[in-house]
């Protein structure tokens, strides 16, 4: 790797990083960024694209207070992305400069808001997935550490919010009981994605689909809603967000979010 | 609650500690359907800006206030015990720490 | 309570004698500057008064949050588009203080967004104006949320306790409303061509409407004469337009733009700057509900209330089967 993408930041001094000690961790630099960077991006794509997708929601929330909550919500999301944008490139280059085959979020956060209960199953499935990974992010060496340490506290609490709903909705009235099981129903398909292997990034994803399957399953359970049968993925709607490969709607989305950007190149703001 | 409806949820005093060692204090109250997401609510509204590191939710229904009308029985024999008061009592000058 | 049963006469003069005395108990008390709480006695017409304002106040943060909601998805950087978010929820934030300030006085939430729905409580009429470009989104944190502060900053010494602990909450945090909004222009204003040209069409748009957010001229005003007696409004309208005029002024110039108002100049033996005539039969026309945004604003408003009661129908039906504490 003498050749170094022109988008990528200078690494940290070498040789401060393989074969480190367990147990050294806290007090070792991270390894080159430049190793995690396709899992920054993918990551930061995941994030960025549902704080999009959340901010839609800005005036339009069942309830005040949930105006608020979903903007906590989607400005949690928006402070990671950046922050993983940034160990890339250029945070605004990569979010209004790239076309759709070029992001690499899971197709799961480009879903339409829906109603409210669509918006509660995806943040749910997402939300407990991301909880774990950062997770055990935090708990290792990369250069994604820091910011999956400072996340983790916020992933917490988005997790908790989509579990109460989801009791809610499931538990509540029978609309909402219907509802509710055709989103997450309808969504399935889309989480098998969250556990393909990333590339740059050193936590087994894979190994994260139990307990997130554990964890939905309770939250589910006790919502008094049924695990959906159906596959967790099919070859074209799933699994294929982290190949750059995406659904209609996330061109549309994509037009609105870069389209002013775009129409003033060179542009500050 | 008579004149609601279904969708109306109850309303909730909202208490917090802005920092350790201060008291609770009242902040607002909001609405919520029940005391843990009056809870969360109350977190993303009133704590949006660090503001707390801990709160209260009371139902508003359960506080009970002293009436205008009891004012005076209440509070005026408080104030009439000046001796409660630090500077009730005259000290020689030069006398420290009291 | 028979034992304090008494002859009719005697007890109406009593009643009336107490009227009296709690009369004079709060006249003192907004006379001193003592607070008004909530449960003390007063006036109806102050009663009347307050929710009125401030339920109209509350709607305008809600309404409010339309017109910049409206760039969110098309904010032009990261970290433009955090600053909008964040600005948007403080609406929705500053709208619930707001609401929480009218429970005080026994008026509920629900309550008034069924009149705002239904048309029957009013919302600033700034917030009927369309937001055309990204520009717009400077424009009102500038202009808009500058009246806005110059409107509310007097309001955090209104008489009544609870809204002036509302507007104290509220004004501390809208204090990056303004800045935020003058720092976009500046920096469009100091962009490329095109965007300087951007930004000057905003304020062109925006800046007579602002000036009309004072309300009528002191001497067409309905409600001021008695909520300046009531310490419900401490300055008039046309002082605080003044006021507002004066302090945009030199802020222009610092943003290299200009105001759309030929007759805006300098008046050195009033010491403040004359300005010219404001149309108001565009005020009283918006206001009559024929603005731009009149009917999208509140249709929208309906849409997500109404989108949204099967949720809270559940959250509460949830709530009566866990056997949560119903308040």
């Amino acid at each position: 790797m003498t050749a170094q993408p022109q988008s990528t930041p200078a690494p940290p001094p070498s040789g401060t990083t393989s074969g480190t000690a367990p147990g050294s961790v806290s007090v070792a630099a991270p390894r080159p960024v430049r190793a995690a960077a396709p899992a920054a991006l993918a990551l930061g794509d995941d994030a960025l694209v549902l704080a999009q997708r959340l901010g839609e929601w800005a005036g339009n929330a069942p309830v005040l207070e949930e105006d608020v909550a979903l903007t906590n919500i989607a400005l949690d999301l928006l402070g990671q992305a950046r922050t993983l944008l940034s160990l890339v490139g250029d945070e605004d280059e990569l979010a209004f400069g790239r076309e759709e085959h070029e992001f690499r979020n899971v197709q799961l956060v480009e879903r339409p808001n829906g109603d409210f209960a669509e918006t509660i199953a995806r943040q749910l499935f997402f939300s407990v997935h991301q909880e774990l990974l950062f997770t055990a992010l935090a708990a290792g060496d990369s250069a994604l550490a820091p910011l999956a340490a400072k996340a983790v506290k916020e992933v917490a609490y988005h997790r908790d919010h989509a579990e109460r709903w989801t009791l809610r909705l499931g538990d509540g009235t029978e609309e909402s009981h219907r509802r509710m099981q055709d989103a997450v129903d309808g969504l399935w398909r889309y989480t098998g994605e969250l556990f393909e292997p990333l590339d740059g990034l050193d936590v087994d994803l894979a190994g994260l689909r139990a307990p997130w399957l554990e964890r939905v399953t309770a939250v589910l359970g006790r919502a008094t809603l049924e695990v959906p049968q159906g596959a967790d993925r099919t070859p074209w709607a799933a699994g294929a967000g982290r190949q750059g490969v995406h659904t209609e709607a996330f061109g549309r989305m994509l037009a609105e979010m870069q389209h002013l950007h775009r129409a003033h190149p060179g542009a500050s703001w | 609650m008579t004149g609601q409806t279904s969708g109306d949820w109850p309303l909730w005093e909202v208490f917090v500690r802005s920092r350790r060692g201060l008291s609770h204090s009242h902040a607002g109250s909001l609405h919520a359907p029940d005391a843990e997401m009056a809870l969360r609510n109350a977190r993303d509204l009133y704590t949006r800006r660090a503001e707390g590191v801990s709160i209260w939710v009371v139902p508003s229904s359960a506080v009970t206030a002293s009436s205008p009308d009891e004012k005076d029985p209440f509070f005026e024999s408080a104030a009439d015990k000046p001796y409660r008061h630090p500077t009730f009592y005259e000290i020689p000058e030069g006398v420290k720490h009291l | 309570m028979t034992t304090t049963a008494a002859p009719a006469a005697t007890a109406g003069e009593a009643v009336a004698t107490g009227q009296d005395a709690l009369r004079a108990a709060f006249d003192a008390a907004v006379a001193e500057d003592t607070r008004i709480e909530p449960r003390d006695w007063m006036p109806d017409a102050y009663r009347a008064t307050l929710v009125r304002q401030m339920a109209q106040h509350a709607h305008s943060e809600i309404i409010g949050m339309q017109p910049e909601a409206n760039w969110i998805t098309r904010a032009p950087s990261l970290r433009r588009k955090a600053i909008l978010m964040a600005k948007v929820q403080d609406e929705a934030g500053h709208g619930l203080y707001l609401y929480s300030a009218t429970e005080t006085l026994g008026v509920g939430r629900d309550e008034l967004l069924d009149k705002l729905h239904a048309g029957r409580q009013r919302y600033s009429s700034i917030f009927n104006y369309p937001t055309l470009t990204w520009a717009d989104v400077g424009a009102i944190g500038w202009l808009v949320d500058g009246a806005a502060i110059t409107n509310q900053v007097p309001l955090c010494r209104c008489s009544y306790g609870p809204y002036a602990r509302a507007m104290v909450r509220i004004c501390k945090e809208e204090s990056f409303h303004q800045r935020q909004g003058y720092e976009l222009l500046l920096a469009l204003s100091r962009g490329t061509a095109a965007q300087h040209a951007m930004a000057q069409d905003a304020v062109n748009r925006w800046w007579w409407p602002s000036l009309m957010m004072f309300g009528p001229p002191d001497d067409e005003s309905a409600h001021s004469a008695q909520s300046m007696a009531w310490k419900i409004k401490r300055h008039s309208n046309d002082e605080l337009r003044q006021r507002f005029v004066d302090i945009c002024v030199p802020q222009a110039e610092v943003l290299g733009l200009t105001l759309p108002d030929p007759d805006l100049r300098w008046n050195e033996s009033r010491g403040a700057h004359d300005y010219g005539e404001i149309d108001w039969s565009e005020f009283q026309e918006v206001l009559r509900g024929n603005g731009p945004c009149n009917e999208e604003r509140i249709n929208r408003r309906r849409a997500a209330h109404d989108n949204g009661a099967w949720v809270r129908e559940a959250a509460t039906a949830y709530a009566a089967k866990h056997g949560e504490a119903q308040a």
